[in-house]
């Protein structure tokens, strides 16, 4: 099962091989391309899934949640936005956590800035960013992000009648029991 | 220097952990492996493409298609591609950066870094079934037009 996984990459590799039996320079430059972008790669990754695996353990998620509800003013926001920036893993896997939290009677807005904090302001990959892009690119685009989360999840909020706001939370408490 | 500190933060930090709980602290690290582990064959697998894509268009050829001047064009596949694609950020930045060093410009990887992470039109369905459609849609469309504003700023500033 597990070895399944490596199939595309394999695939990919084969097409490579293909290339460079075709014209022997395209093949090797591509290769070094690659070679030298993955050690460049290889050398940041490793503290960041560390830092990854340390959050995920110390950050007790439930503890937190009830400070989220209604009345949690700036205080809900701020953590809404820890808690989505602290998060690992692609936006799909954001929605069952919405889910619960809507169970847990988190605020409509503070569920939408945990969406957009976790689709883009992730702290892990912040720190990837940086080494990737520079220092100047991942953080300019922090600091655009975050007030735009935040207009976006008051303006998304406005948008959303109190009756669809209950179908979905209803329909939150469904999905995540 | 961006690595050494990075690493010199993490090894505190674990150093930390390791004194308050060992059992923890193993806990995290085999986290962290699994979560690496899982990332690794696309890793390797866009590493392969993007250098074999690289090296058969010429930078002349990417800044066309998505360099500073491309235009409209540039925008245009930066933003329908970052919108459509699932590409996990870990493979993203550092195929990004792989464009970046070879001809395309700031705001179309901008453009596409901030569409792959906000927009999702492939999980659609998911996020449907959680908010409902018309939610759904609005953020969406919401992520896809920020996408450009945060684009059109980055590119202005880092120019």
């Amino acid at each position: 099962m597990k070895c399944r996984r490596y199939i595309f990459p394999l695939i990919v590799a084969v097409v490579v091989a293909i290339f460079t039996l075709i014209d022997n320079q395209t093949g090797f430059k591509a290769l070094s391309i690659t070679g030298s972008s993955l050690l460049e790669m290889l050398s940041v990754i490793p503290p960041i899934f560390v830092l990854l695996g340390l959050l995920d353990v110390w950050v007790p998620r439930e503890k937190i949640i009830k400070h989220l509800g209604e009345e949690s003013g700036l205080k809900g926001v701020v953590l809404s936005f820890v808690l989505g920036a602290a998060a690992a893993g692609p936006l799909y896997g954001a929605f069952p956590i919405a889910a619960v939290f809507m169970k847990k009677g988190v605020k409509f807005s503070n569920v939408l800035i945990f969406i957009g904090a976790w689709s883009t302001t992730k702290i892990p990959m912040f720190m990837f960013e940086m080494g990737a892009l520079g220092i100047e690119f991942a953080l300019l685009r922090l600091a655009i992000n975050v007030p735009g989360i935040l207009v976006m999840a008051l303006l998304l909020e406005k948008m959303t009648g109190k009756e669809q706001r209950e179908a979905i939370y209803t329909q939150a408490a469904k999905l995540s029991e | 220097m961006y690595s050494i500190v990075i690493y010199i933060i993490t090894g505190v930090l674990l150093l930390i952990s390791l004194i308050a709980s060992r059992k923890k602290t193993l806990l995290a690290l085999k986290k962290a492996w699994k979560s690496f582990e899982k990332i690794l064959p696309e890793l390797i697998a866009i590493m392969l493409f993007v250098g074999l894509l690289i090296a058969l268009l010429d930078p002349g050829t990417i800044s066309a298609l998505l360099g500073d001047n491309s235009g409209f064009l540039g925008l245009l596949i930066a933003s329908v591609v970052g919108s459509i694609t699932l590409i996990p950020g870990f493979v993203a930045f550092p195929m990004a950066a792989m464009l970046l060093n070879n001809g395309a410009g700031i705001t179309q990887i901008a453009l596409f870094i901030s569409t792959l992470m906000m927009v999702g039109v492939v999980t659609f369905p998911v996020e449907r079934k959680y908010f409902g459609t018309k939610l759904t849609v609005l953020r969406n469309s919401f992520a896809f037009g920020f996408s450009f504003l945060v684009a059109g700023l980055m590119g202005m500033i880092l120019r």
